[in-house]
């Protein structure tokens, strides 16, 4: 626990910002505590909570009577409202400041943060790029961002297993990305349930390493098939291996016939400039669609 | 095991909407091709509900069958599994439903 402000177990997710040191809790309610303090030496320990709705917007409600059965009341709501709707305001936070948010997702270890270092220090100088990084425990990745040279935010997400917009938010409240700006969200490495929570983002890309097998994008369809983009990553290990390039495409299409596949080396930098032209037409297209 | 989460989402929008009621039935409306099993959403509930005013409630859940366009050829297809082709071979479906996540209804005690 966090002997600073006492919070524990009812906290879903914890904020760090690297270059601050400033500490942004969320609470189960959403509720959000900030302060600076030194934490090597104590750890933290946040389990993951619920999300208590609080939304006012209420569905209109139709009583029926049922002899003595009870009162049937109609609700009609969507259990994912209150996620979608704060998704709805980063994107629009988003637009209005032509900022271009991406949601990478992926299984650990595919080489996310990899990407990302190497596309921070060849971008240098071309375009601001922000990290947000999703990880159960630690801020190792947000360091590893910071060290390549661009702001980071590292959000725990204790027990909890994917992002949900009300962090991103937070996350994106103790960035102040400029203008213009790209902003990395590297969800928590999971295939599974990222494909539910829309964190406002312009697109998901999905990335899959040629160590992992060909038939991924069909063993978690969920997950391709939100996806704009596949980044097949670690292809200079190709040699070594058994991997069919072709055979991955295929899975990949039938999951998503309009993924767009980018083969790429974070490593050796080949196939890095067809993701790096990408990134700039996509960004421009932030810029371009903010006020259309 | 996002179904936790979503179950702890479910019951705390029903109980706002009870406040002090005993609910004794709610009825969910989710898709085959939502990324949610239903099984798991039974089992979590019990749990959930405990020391709500859901404890012991039923939980009804209408699964939706999935229903998609087909681009190329325009016929309707059913979506059973979220991996899945036309008649006429393509797989470029324009997914109508199958990805529901509603509370449709609750039922609360004759007072």
């Amino acid at each position: 626990m966090c002997g600073t402000c006492g919070c524990q177990d009812g906290n879903k997710a914890t904020v760090t910002n690297l270059q601050t040191g400033e500490h942004t809790h969320i609470d189960a309610d959403g509720n959000i505590t900030t302060h600076t303090h030194d934490h090597d030496d104590h750890h933290h320990d946040h389990d993951h909570a619920h999300d208590h709705s609080h939304d006012h917007d209420h569905a209109h409600t139709h009583a029926k009577a049922h002899g003595n059965v009870g009162t049937t009341i109609a609700l009609e709501q969507a259990i994912m409202q209150k996620n979608d709707a704060l998704a709805e305001r980063n994107r629009a936070w988003f637009s209005g400041r032509e900022i271009l948010a991406l949601n990478l997702v992926s299984s650990p270890g595919s080489g996310k943060t990899t990407i990302l270092e190497r596309t921070i220090i060849d971008q240098k100088g071309k375009t601001d790029i922000y990290v947000i990084e999703g990880d159960q425990q630690t801020a190792n990745d947000a360091q590893r961002i910071k060290d390549s040279g661009a702001p980071a935010i590292q959000i725990n997400t204790g027990t909890g297993c994917h992002l949900e917009a009300d962090m991103v938010m937070a996350g994106v409240k103790s960035l102040q990305p400029k203008p213009g700006s790209i902003i990395m969200i590297e969800n928590v490495g999971n295939l599974v349930c990222p494909a539910l929570f829309d964190l406002g983002e312009a697109a998901k890309v999905a990335i899959l390493s040629v160590t992992e097998g060909e038939d991924k994008p069909i063993k978690y369809p969920h997950m391709f098939a939100a996806s704009d983009v596949m980044l097949l990553n670690k292809t200079d290990l190709l040699p070594h291996l058994d991997f069919d390039v072709e055979k991955c495409l295929d899975y990949a299409r039938q999951v998503n016939p309009h993924i767009k596949v980018i083969q790429l080396s974070a490593k050796t930098g080949e196939g890095m400039d067809e993701w790096y032209n990408w990134l700039k037409a996509q960004s421009k297209q932030a810029s371009e669609q903010a006020f259309a | 095991m996002h179904e936790m989460g979503i179950t702890k989402s479910i019951v705390s929008i029903v109980a706002e909407h009870a406040k002090t009621q005993k609910v004794k039935r709610v009825q969910l409306e989710i898709g085959k091709l939502s990324a949610v099993m239903p099984d798991a959403l039974q089992f979590c509930f019990d749990v959930v509900a405990k020391g709500t005013v859901l404890e012991g409630a039923t939980l009804e859940i209408i699964e939706v069958v999935g229903q998609a366009k087909c681009r190329d050829c325009g016929n309707e297809v059913e979506l059973h599994q979220i991996v899945t082709a036309c008649t006429c071979g393509s797989r470029d479906l324009e997914r109508l439903s199958g990805e529901e996540l509603n509370i449709k209804e609750m039922e609360l005690e004759a007072a």
